[in-house]
């Protein structure tokens, strides 16, 4: 499944691998941070799940077993980069400084955004499949009329790739050259929809036709995943245009806490993934090659913990909006049905008013 | 004042350029808006005055031409986006209600998602399918969108600087049939604000109601109409999201009776919704119901029988003669 042309530089054994384009740059201290990174993604994910099965959150999308390819990414982000997610970039926006709190404002119906996106150059998530690849781009052409060394990079699933959106804002980034890393996690599943429906050749192969570089990496190695993602963004911000990159991973969990994967897929194939577990390979490699300790690792533990006990005090204070804020923003300059809809809900006193 | 007579394509095109020199963040993009100046001539010499980093010939993908407008407004730019024809924005149409019309909100408010798309609209010029179609209902029934229509070139010069300075995105839509048509333009200031009605004629018995290329059929109805001893009142919408309502009620509560014009097919309409609105506003000044004179409910036909489905002088006043049979 796997082939030869993937970038690759740790085992799912936690054995470094050489590869004659890329090496680790990463200092044990540096390696230890993304591990850190992958556990609290991961227990915020867990949490997340609990909190929507006790009736807490409306909806949730786990990213488990892509906590490599989000750090690796996230982590390779210069902060003057901006980024464009779908709905599950999580570990993008922890990487970004958004309070996982925020994240949850959406999934906990409360929000159709969650985060100031400017104040964390992330912008707010994107749940209609592509939308974002070409806004993305547009971004980035801004980029270049400012003359400005700074890229974007823009997330997206194996199942967006068969978008419109997608494929048109490859042809623009390619005619244009715009400074766009294109990022897109391949986890083998749109849903109940299997890579085989959606492209009979690799992803990243789709580059080169558009004119610009491809590239798949093993998306469960986080110190691949993160030289790739700098090499592409360095070339982006000094003019070399876009990249593709293919993260090849693997959606342990369901599509959403909506969806039910056991009527699609064989245990055999999850149980081949588990193997390939991006955080346990990194922990092996600090033990083995850094002689980290296990209270180091006790410690990331218990510091997701915190977070998570944290992260459901947050959520569980998320009261029901009033309901006039739902007038707010829904235009910039004042006008009359918006002024019409407030002044209603006063009359009902389903408000007590101005906002 | 400094007035000066030039068609409605020229006036656009004076008033982009000088929104252009105005403010370095405002963008042209679309198909053939370069060297060619647009199928239709309004960015004529922008490119070569402003550069091809201002006036960008786009790739010929529409969800592409908003969809990086979305990005570029991120980042702070206003771009003027051309839609070659209006049977070609439905690519776009995803971008539009997904991303333009909701982005401001999704991002309380920290996005200003200042653009606009420029819609050559309606009929009238005999072209092939999918070049006269009149889509304004579906951008109207939007939330987050405001859609407005010019009738003159004071208008368009004026409307399309208006928008562009607007920080919500617009839908412009402009009726190509009245390209060509020369008017006195104002180029001190403007007729109105862009969400303003203006009345283009005095009248005592009949309102009547249009935007786009109605209004100058309705004017020319309105003639007809005096010679026969009927006076109409001629109110041009310009803004059809949101409707300004107050200049059409107090024509309304003069006249007693009213008549919307449009293009489009009446079912679900702007002029559905001007009817709406007016008779729960006027109910106790009407003297008779209020009727729309619409476009057929059909794809729009073959041009060569264009004009037995756009609304026509004889429409109109068929519809003026209806209203004013109701006895009171």
């Amino acid at each position: 499944m796997i082939g030869e042309e993937l970038v690759q530089l740790l085992t799912p054994e936690g054995e470094r691998v050489a590869h004659p384009e890329y090496e680790s740059t990463l200092s044990g201290e540096e390696i230890f941070g993304l591990y850190r990174d992958m556990v609290i993604v991961r227990r915020l994910c867990t949490e997340s799940t609990s909190l929507q099965r006790q009736g807490q959150l409306a909806l949730w999308a786990p990213i488990q077993g892509q906590e490599a390819a989000q750090i690796g990414a996230g982590r390779a982000l210069a902060p003057q980069d901006f980024t464009f997610p779908t709905y599950r970039e999580h570990g993008i926006a922890w990487c970004r400084g958004v309070p996982p709190e925020n994240m949850l404002r959406l999934f906990r119906a409360v929000s159709n955004g969650g985060w100031d996106a400017q104040k964390y150059r992330h912008s707010v998530p994107t749940v209609v499949l592509g939308n974002q690849v070409l806004n993305a781009v547009g971004y980035a052409m801004g980029i270049q009329r400012d003359g400005a060394e700074e890229a974007v990079m823009t997330f997206f699933g194996d199942g967006a790739s068969s978008q419109g959106d997608v494929l048109e804002a490859f042809v623009w980034a390619s005619s244009f050259n715009t400074p766009v890393v294109f990022f897109c996690q391949n986890n083998q599943w749109g849903i109940s929809t299997p890579m085989s429906i959606q492209s009979k050749i690799p992803l990243y192969h789709r580059a080169p036709g558009f004119g610009f570089p491809g590239i798949r990496v093993d998306g469960n190695d986080v110190l691949a995943v993160y030289e790739v993602s700098k090499r592409a963004l360095e070339s982006a911000r000094v003019g070399g245009g876009p990249t593709l990159i293919e993260a090849y991973t693997y959606r342990m969990g369901a599509h959403t806490t909506s969806d039910d994967p056991t009527r699609y897929r064989i245990d055999a194939e999850v149980e081949v993934w588990k193997h390939r577990d991006p955080i346990e390979r990194v922990k092996s490699l600090l033990v083995r090659e850094y002689r980290v300790k296990t209270t180091k690792f006790d410690e990331v533990a218990a510091e997701a913990d915190t977070m998570a006990l944290k992260l459901r005090e947050d959520v569980l204070a998320m009261d029901r909006p009033d309901p006039i804020t739902m007038f707010d923003h829904a235009y910039a300059a004042p006008h009359p049905l918006i002024d019409e809809g407030r002044r209603e809900m006063v009359e009902l006193g389903v408000s007590g008013g101005s906002h | 004042m400094a007035t000066t007579t030039m068609t409605m394509a020229k006036a656009l095109n004076e008033g982009l350029r000088r929104a252009m020199e105005k403010n370095k963040k405002v963008l042209i993009m679309g198909e053939d808006v370069g060297k060619l100046g647009g199928v239709f001539r309004i960015t004529d010499g922008l490119q070569k005055d402003f550069g091809e980093d201002r006036v960008i010939d786009a790739p010929l993908a529409e969800s592409a031409i908003v969809g990086t407008a979305v990005g570029l407004a991120i980042r702070g730019y206003r771009t003027v986006c051309e839609i070659q024809f209006d049977g070609f924005v439905y690519p776009a149409f995803d971008q539009i209600v997904s991303q333009v019309a909701k982005l401001h909100k999704r991002s309380d408010g920290v996005y200003t998602m200042g653009l606009v798309i420029r819609i050559p609209f309606q009929g009238g010029i005999g072209a092939i399918e999918h070049h006269s179609e009149s889509p304004e209902a579906y951008f109207a029934a939007t939330a987050g969108l405001r859609v407005v229509s010019c009738s003159t070139p004071n208008d368009a010069y004026w409307m399309i600087q208006q928008s562009i300075e607007h920080d919500d995105p617009i839908i412009f839509c402009e009726p190509k049939s009245r390209y060509w048509e020369k008017g006195e333009v104002d180029l001190d200031s403007p007729p109105a604000g862009l969400f303003d009605a203006i009345v283009r004629r005095e009248g005592s018995d009949v309102t009547v109601i249009g935007y786009g290329s109605s209004v100058k059929t309705i004017l020319r109805a309105a003639d007809t109409a005096a010679t026969e001893g009927t006076s109409l009142e001629v109110v041009d919408a310009r803004s059809i999201a949101p409707l300004e309502l107050d200049t059409m009620v107090k024509s309304l509560e003069k006249t007693g009776r009213l008549v919307v014009v449009q293009e489009a097919p009446h079912m679900a309409s702007i002029g559905s919704e001007i009817v709406a609105e007016l008779s729960e506003r006027c109910f106790y000044s009407l003297r008779a119901p209020g009727v729309r004179v619409s476009g057929y409910h059909v794809p729009y036909p073959p041009t060569r029988i264009e004009e037995d489905y756009r609304p026509s002088v004889d429409r109109i006043l068929d519809a003026v003669d209806r209203v004013m049979g109701y006895e009171s």
